[in-house]
């Protein structure tokens, strides 16, 4: 394995640090006490190109990867921005990636040109309220239209930044019966309010961007918004999970790295009696130990890309790393907020900020547990235990 | 610009007078071992396209600060080097001018050791097209006028309509540089320009001063110091990053611009550190506790200081 340095990969993170320095935590903070998206750092990023880095060249983007494209999450997310900095981008690099890969050409250059620029925002549709990781139950069906395309019915639960988005790649039930993958299709809908309802979600954190319910009532798709094969959906969708999953991790250790960040410097200025609070090891080892476990999950995110980018089955790498990235950025953030004592309890010091959205990751886009489950039947062979 | 500025400008308008540039005749090339540029200077006028210089310094990240070589009693510049942001400024008026020129390109001149381009690439990332790098070991221990030497040979290569630097370096801020290279040169200088527009071929400068800023005007090519934080420096794209690292860097010696190692560096210098020091450690301020009377003895103090 090659861990020289990347002088591509130091590039991008000068260009990307020095983009979100204009955006400091206070910045952050407003956006999040007011559920106010982050325009002005989107608008930053887009222009610079890097909402569109993983997007091909031949249509207007930055022609790079799934690696590329954490390595910015990552430093966005570590500048302070966190979820509600990364996740009004991350959508567009891993949301698009089954147009990149199984879209026909309509689709392609209608919509990538525009992703790329920033100009088009999109979002995610898979879950469901009855069925969170089953997605094979999911309900949301498309029928046809009898004119050669599709009208939709369902609702969709957890679709990020609806509100602010104008299509939504759509995982919809075509043919077969619940509980088979087969049988799901990929279509790149618009979401008309015409036919959408989409609510937001109040939730714990990254209020920055809402979540939301989205329901679809009749919702007609013309045939060449299909993306891919019929019934082949969920084959394609992965091409959207697993580089979920890698950008996350990247996310997620960023949030554990920034946590760490103040951590560090409170507790080389913080005097309580009579010497500095990183003098005593009760601080300053579980600190030492978040330093040592974001190390090994940035790592892991590392070979996780390359796998994804290589053309390799990534699977396993990209579910562990977002398994012991969304550990070690909560265990960072978390011992960072005990860092600060009770100081860490207030919204002043931006330390549960962090804690709350770093808390996020154990949850979704898949729960620690299920990712346990994955690994312990697909990957070492034991029984099925759900 | 601000009402305040607007209330505070002169508003004077005045030419530069023709004194103030050497005649195009003298030997201007004289340090430089080569023809004086003057003889064949650009119609700016008859051409759209439009040829900026700036001159950029390499410097030790602020970040992270550099140290003092007890030998040589400089600053150690052997780590990487990033784009000096006072430099930032000129870049980024230099490709706006070209842009409103509509055709033209932004070249930059760069003097440091070891062929370093870390920071002449993050000024190719923002848009110039090319750059010139100096670098010798006979270079070492250059003071501002051996500098200066170098830039003006390197700059007068690329027979440039305009040459932009900052006002002062932000690691050595001897701020005399700009003046050197023009006057070497036997160009016009003007310094601690907010803006500059281009008419002609002349160049119409708004130079900051204390209460507000003069308007001058002076024949192109000219030297023109560029104040900081006068322009918002644009950030490299992700495009202007990957296309930076394909952009012509020319790699330089003395000997290419025909400038002798005696007239440059340790050999050259006309200034001898004899010994560095640390600067002395601020002394502690007054700390006024307020017993009902801070009010009074803080007026006191500033009576004494006599401020009020």
């Amino acid at each position: 394995m090659d861990f020289s340095p990347n002088p591509d990969h130091e590039l991008i993170i000068e260009a990307v640090d020095a983009v979100c320095a204009q955006f400091d935590d206070p910045y952050w903070s407003a956006r999040d006490e007011n559920h106010e998206f982050p325009w002005e750092f989107y608008d930053a990023m887009a222009a610079g190109g890097w909402v569109g880095v993983a997007i091909p060249e031949q249509y207007g983007g930055g022609g790079q990867g799934i690696t590329e494209g954490a390595l910015v999450l990552n430093r966005v997310a570590a500048s302070g921005a966190a979820m509600n900095g990364s996740t009004a981008l991350h959508l567009t690099m891993f949301g698009l990636n089954p147009v990149v890969r199984f879209g026909n050409d309509r689709l392609k250059e209608t919509f990538l040109p525009r992703a790329a620029a920033g100009d088009l925002h999109v979002a995610f549709g898979v879950t469901e309220p009855d069925a969170g990781t089953d997605t094979s139950r999911i309900i949301t069906r498309a029928t046809e239209d009898g004119m050669g395309g599709w009208i939709i019915n369902g609702r969709k639960i957890w679709t990020s930044k609806a509100l602010e988005s104008e299509v939504c790649l759509l995982l919809a039930r075509t043919d077969g019966e619940p509980g088979e993958f087969n049988g799901l299709t990929l279509f790149l809908v618009d979401l008309d309010p015409e036919f959408c309802d989409i609510t937001a979600i109040p939730k714990v954190g990254r209020n920055a961007v809402a979540s939301c319910e989205v329901a679809y009532d009749d919702l007609p798709v013309e045939a060449w918004r299909m993306v891919g094969e019929r019934g082949r959906g969920f084959h394609h969708i992965l091409h959207g999970l697993n580089p979920e999953r890698i950008l996350l991790s990247g996310m997620a250790c960023g949030i554990g790295e920034v946590a760490l960040r103040r951590a560090t410097a409170y507790a080389n200025e913080r005097e309580v009696f009579g010497r500095l609070i990183g003098a005593n090891q009760a601080i300053s080892h579980p600190l030492a130990k978040a330093h040592m476990e974001l190390n090994a999950a940035k790592t892991m995110m590392m070979r996780a890309a390359w796998l994804y980018d290589n053309g390799h089955d990534c699977a396993e790498y990209a579910n562990t790393a977002k398994y012991l990235a969304a550990e070690a950025s909560f265990f960072a953030a978390d011992q960072a907020m005990q860092t600060h004592g009770g100081l860490g309890y207030a919204t002043e010091y931006h330390v549960e900020r962090y804690w709350r959205e770093a808390r996020l990751q154990r949850l979704a886009p898949v729960s620690q547990e299920m990712t346990l489950n994955f690994i312990a039947q697909k990957i070492m062979g034991m029984p099925r235990s759900y | 610009m601000t009402d305040e500025a607007t209330e505070l400008t002169m508003n004077k308008t005045r030419k530069v007078p023709d004194a103030t540039r050497r005649s195009s005749d003298s030997k201007s090339g004289r340090y430089l071992g080569r023809p004086a540029w003057g003889e064949t200077q650009p119609e700016v006028a008859d051409s759209s396209a439009m040829k900026v210089v700036v001159c950029v310094k390499q410097i030790p990240d602020p970040a992270d600060p550099g140290a003092l070589d007890p030998e040589t009693k400089t600053l150690k510049r052997d780590s990487k080097l990033i784009l000096d942001e006072s430099d930032s400024y000129g870049v980024e008026m230099a490709l706006q001018l070209v842009d409103a020129a509509g055709d033209g390109e932004v070249h930059l001149v760069s003097m440091a050791p070891n062929n370093e381009v870390s920071g002449l690439r993050t000024a190719l990332a923002m848009g110039a097209a090319s750059a010139t790098i100096v670098s010798d070991d006979a270079l070492q221990g250059s003071d501002a006028l051996g500098t200066a030497k170098v830039l003006a040979a390197a700059i007068a290569r690329q027979e440039p309509d305009l040459i932009l630097a900052a006002t002062e370096s932000s690691d050595g801020y001897t701020g005399t540089v700009p003046e050197m290279v023009a006057a070497l040169m036997d160009l016009p200088s003007v310094t601690f320009a907010k803006s500059i527009a281009i008419d002609g071929g002349a160049a119409k400068i708004q130079r900051q001063t204390e209460a507000g800023y003069d308007e001058v005007e002076c024949p192109l090519p000219a030297v023109v110091s560029v104040t900081a934080g006068v322009v918002e420096p644009r950030y490299p794209s992700f495009k202007g990053i990957m296309a930076a690292k394909s952009k012509p860097v020319d790699e330089l010696t003395i000997g290419d611009l025909g400038i002798d190692a005696d007239q440059v560096g340790w050999a050259g210098a006309g200034q001898e550190i004899v010994a560095i020091e640390d600067a002395p450690a601020r002394e502690a301020g007054e700390i006024i506790e307020d017993d009902g009377d801070a009010h009074e003895r803080i007026v006191a103090f500033l009576d004494e200081l006599k401020v009020l």
